[in-house]
């Protein structure tokens, strides 16, 4: 009987890994207050950059969106560039040209040649956007959430047809962190309703069955929904979820590798991954639920 | 006074006592910083920890700590093995009290200067004490070295059944000091680094610049030091073991060779990944190939002579399979210790290899956090595996006998492998499902690793809680135990 009963619980193990996840299951809509249209300055001068603190200038002002880009922003453009011919769909994926890296043979260095690569997979059910054949729209609870599933060759592509372009992992951090050598972008600790990070609390997450899912842009601002209050978590320069949520893709391009560096930590990891220096790295066409972006000009 | 004056002779001089009072504070070290990651942060424990202790966790130095806490659980393992060398193997008298005094400070220097330093502020004497600890625990590895030199007249075999030079040195005294001499080189290997990176504090784990192109030769010899003490820490404990089961014959022939050879190939290409990172990798597959063939011999060994014991203890010569196979298991410590080499197999050294032969074609097209996440479980694994394997030997030696015996060592298998099964599954989790479906996989192999790993820890728990309630016992276990020497055998059923 004993062993029948240690049986079960293994199947019961088991079984409950292979249930499906309902990636449409009701999610709260919130108004944040926070216009995903809205710019910042971030002003020319030294800041503290990567963990210990090194003196680091950068000479010039520059512009960084306020929030990640939204759901809504991402399918406006999709319309806007489809129409264009900027981009196209190709086997139920948004293809872009890509004029291609110039090749180092670095250790473990994958070519990038001139080509058509994928900016966002239609058909991949973590997708917050649908597509009738002919238009974009952004899931109508999803459209004030990040932009996610899309590749570093989608968010780059974004950020240039509105003539701006994606951040440098330097200004992305000076903009998180301001010129005080901060961990978090708003001070030096971090608490659960901080920033959306891996069982972090929020409205959005059942870590019973979905699991983390992304929160609407500029959501840790001090406001209360629905009774869960949130602090206000913007950087020193006013700028939203420059921690989890999503992690942001940046435009460097080293010597010697194709990897594309993200930024912020995301939803998915735990509160370590969002100190500002942290990176993260992969293939430009990888895409994720947890991975978006914002621009800067 | 003389009572207490005994338990503390027990505690700090003899080797069985040494042994316990180590495995009670690693014990305690692990129970305690556990409660800072992972699912315990999850659930609000570490915040709970963190207040209780009066901890001071600053974010920047979160590296370092992780560093200092390492290097903390690292030390004391060595010390555990280092008692049972000098126990196992002859030496002189006076060499084995030196070793066991000095690596004893030096653990315990390390403990506690290390981690205050690390977690509760920055009191640079508590670091002054940390290095001096390291420091005394290098100079017992020298003393050891010297003391295990095997060329030596007195120490040559008289059982010709166990492997031995043409002039009677013994080869497995050899694997023993090439053991030890590779690990002192590795120790110094990670010190030159640890001492630029560690003057500032500039600290970085290893498994977050595995995708850097460019490392420099700092770099590289941290990478290096890492992966060879935890290396050489699993080939001290298959020697250990090997003594344990008295291991001989052609098998013990054929494997001290390759043991010695392999632990020195294996090292020098770990240092060889500084100049030469590319050639250094055959170099490393080559060492590491002909040590875990040594230690399958030991395996093969082991389990022969489990089932001729087992079978003899029924008054049978030979058995069917499932005679075979009970007496086999018949023992779960003495099993245990050797299937969890080969269990290795599947969470480490497989998957290991694996990922090697996959790199370019899964596991780079993967994020970082992905590919990182596999690194830190797949070493996390191999270290609690070997640390697994010394307290089986450990059990045996406290003294566990019938149910007792049996219920500890099934519990030991089959929880922490069920814990190292779900933590491999869970750093794979990738190759099995999308990023966005992972949540049920996630749950499942997390409660199965908590699982594993709690049960583990509580039966440990219940392991030292016994040895804990016989020190207050006058004539408790202790007692006898006090002149006890690991070679000598008990026979007592």
């Amino acid at each position: 009987m004993k062993k029948i009963a240690l049986i079960l619980i293994a199947l019961i193990f088991v079984l409950t890994a292979c249930q499906p996840v309902d990636l449409d299951a009701p999610a709260p809509v919130f108004d944040t207050g926070i216009d995903p249209n809205a710019w910042k300055t971030i002003p020319a001068g030294e800041f503290l950059a990567g963990q210990f603190n090194e003196e680091v200038l950068i000479d010039y002002d520059y512009e960084m969106m306020v929030t990640l880009v939204t759901n809504a922003q991402y399918a406006e453009y999709l319309n806007a560039a489809l129409a264009d011919g900027v981009i196209k769909i190709v086997d139920d994926q948004v293809m872009g040209y890509y004029p291609g890296d110039e090749f180092h043979g670095g250790r473990h260095e994958e070519r990038i040649d001139a080509g058509d690569y994928l900016h966002v997979p239609l058909k991949n059910p973590a997708l917050r956007l649908t597509f009738d054949g002919t238009t974009f729209s952004a899931k109508p609870t999803w459209a004030n959430h990040p932009m996610t599933m899309v590749s570093w060759f989608g968010a780059k592509a974004y950020c240039e047809y509105y003539g701006w372009r994606l951040p440098t992992e330097l200004e992305w951090e000076k903009a998180a962190r301001g010129v005080d050598g901060r961990p978090f972008p708003w001070g030096d600790t971090i608490a659960r309703n901080n920033a959306n990070f891996l069982s972090s609390r929020d409205p959005f997450e059942d870590m019973r069955t979905f699991g983390s899912r992304t929160t609407p842009v500029g959501f840790y601002n001090g406001m209360s929904y629905n009774g869960y209050q949130t602090l206000d978590s913007a950087s020193p320069y006013g700028l939203y979820d420059m921690a989890g949520n999503v992690w942001q893709w940046t435009a460097d391009i080293y010597a010697g590798q194709h990897y594309r560096y993200l930024r912020g930590g995301s939803k998915d990891v735990y509160e370590n991954a969002l100190r500002v220096w942290k990176r993260n790295n992969a293939t430009p066409t990888y895409v994720s639920p947890a991975a978006g972006f914002r621009c800067a000009r | 006074m003389q009572e207490l004056l005994r338990r503390f002779s027990y505690l700090f001089r003899s080797t069985k006592g040494l042994i316990l009072t180590a495995i009670a504070l690693v014990s305690l070290q692990t129970a305690l910083f556990g409660m800072l990651s992972g699912p315990m942060a999850d659930w609000g424990i570490k915040d709970i920890v963190v207040r209780i202790f009066g901890m001071r966790l600053v974010e920047m130095e979160r590296e370092g700590r992780i560093i200092i806490l390492y290097h903390s659980i690292a030390m004391v393992v060595v010390a555990i093995e280092t008692y049972m060398i000098t126990s196992l193997l002859p030496m002189k008298d006076q060499l084995r009290i030196m070793i066991n005094s000095t690596i004893t400070v030096g653990y315990l220097a390390v403990l506690f200067g290390g981690l205050p330093f690390a977690y509760w502020g920055h009191n640079w004497a508590f670091h002054g004490i940390y290095i001096a600890g390291l420091a005394l625990i290098f100079f017992a590895g020298c003393m050891l070295a010297v003391a295990l030199f095997p060329w030596q007249e007195a120490y040559k075999v008289t059982d010709k059944q166990y492997a031995h030079t043409k002039a009677g040195y013994s080869m497995e005294r050899i694997a023993f000091f090439a053991m030890a001499i590779t690990t002192l080189a590795s120790a110094l290997f990670g010190a030159v680094p640890g001492s630029y990176y560690g003057n500032g504090f500039q600290t970085f784990l290893a498994e977050n610049v595995v995708r850097e192109p460019h490392k420099s030769a700092l770099d590289l010899a941290v990478i290096g030091h890492l992966h060879i003490m935890l290396a050489l820490i699993a080939i001290a404990c298959t020697l250990i073991i090997g003594r344990w089961m008295d291991f001989k014959g052609i098998l013990h022939k054929l494997a001290m060779p390759l043991m010695i050879v392999g632990s020195i190939v294996l090292s020098m290409g770990t240092w060889l990944v500084v100049p030469f990172e590319e050639i250094a990798h055959f170099i490393i597959y080559g060492g590491s190939t002909l040590a875990m063939l040594a230690a399958l011999f030991l395996v093969i060994f082991s389990w022969r002579k489990l089932i001729r014991e087992g079978l003899a203890r029924k008054g049978l010569v030979k058995g069917n399979l499932f005679q075979s196979i009970a007496a086999l298991v018949s023992d779960p410590l003495k099993f245990g210790a050797t299937w969890q080499m080969v269990f290795m197999n599947f969470t480490v050294s497989g998957v290991g290899i694996f990922v090697a032969v996959k790199l370019d074609e899964i596991f780079r097209i993967w994020q970082f956090m992905d590919e990182r996440s596999i690194l830190t479980g797949h070493w996390h694994i191999l270290a609690t595996l070997t640390a697994t394997i010394l307290l089986m030997y450990y059990a045996d030696l406290a003294g566990l006998k019938g149910k007792v015996r049996q219920w500890f060592g099934w519990c030991l298998i089959l929880f922490s492998d069920l814990a190292f099964a779900a933590v491999t599954v869970y750093e794979m989790r990738r190759l099995f499902v999308e990023e966005s479906v992972q949540q049920p996989l996630n749950n499942t192999t997390t409660l199965l690793g908590d699982i594993g790993l709690g049960a583990v820890l509580l039966i440990l728990a219940a392991l030292m809680g016994w040895r804990l309630v016989d020190l207050f016992k006058k004539r408790g276990r202790w007692s006898s135990e006090i002149h006890h020497r690991l070679n000598e055998t008990e026979v007592e059923e």
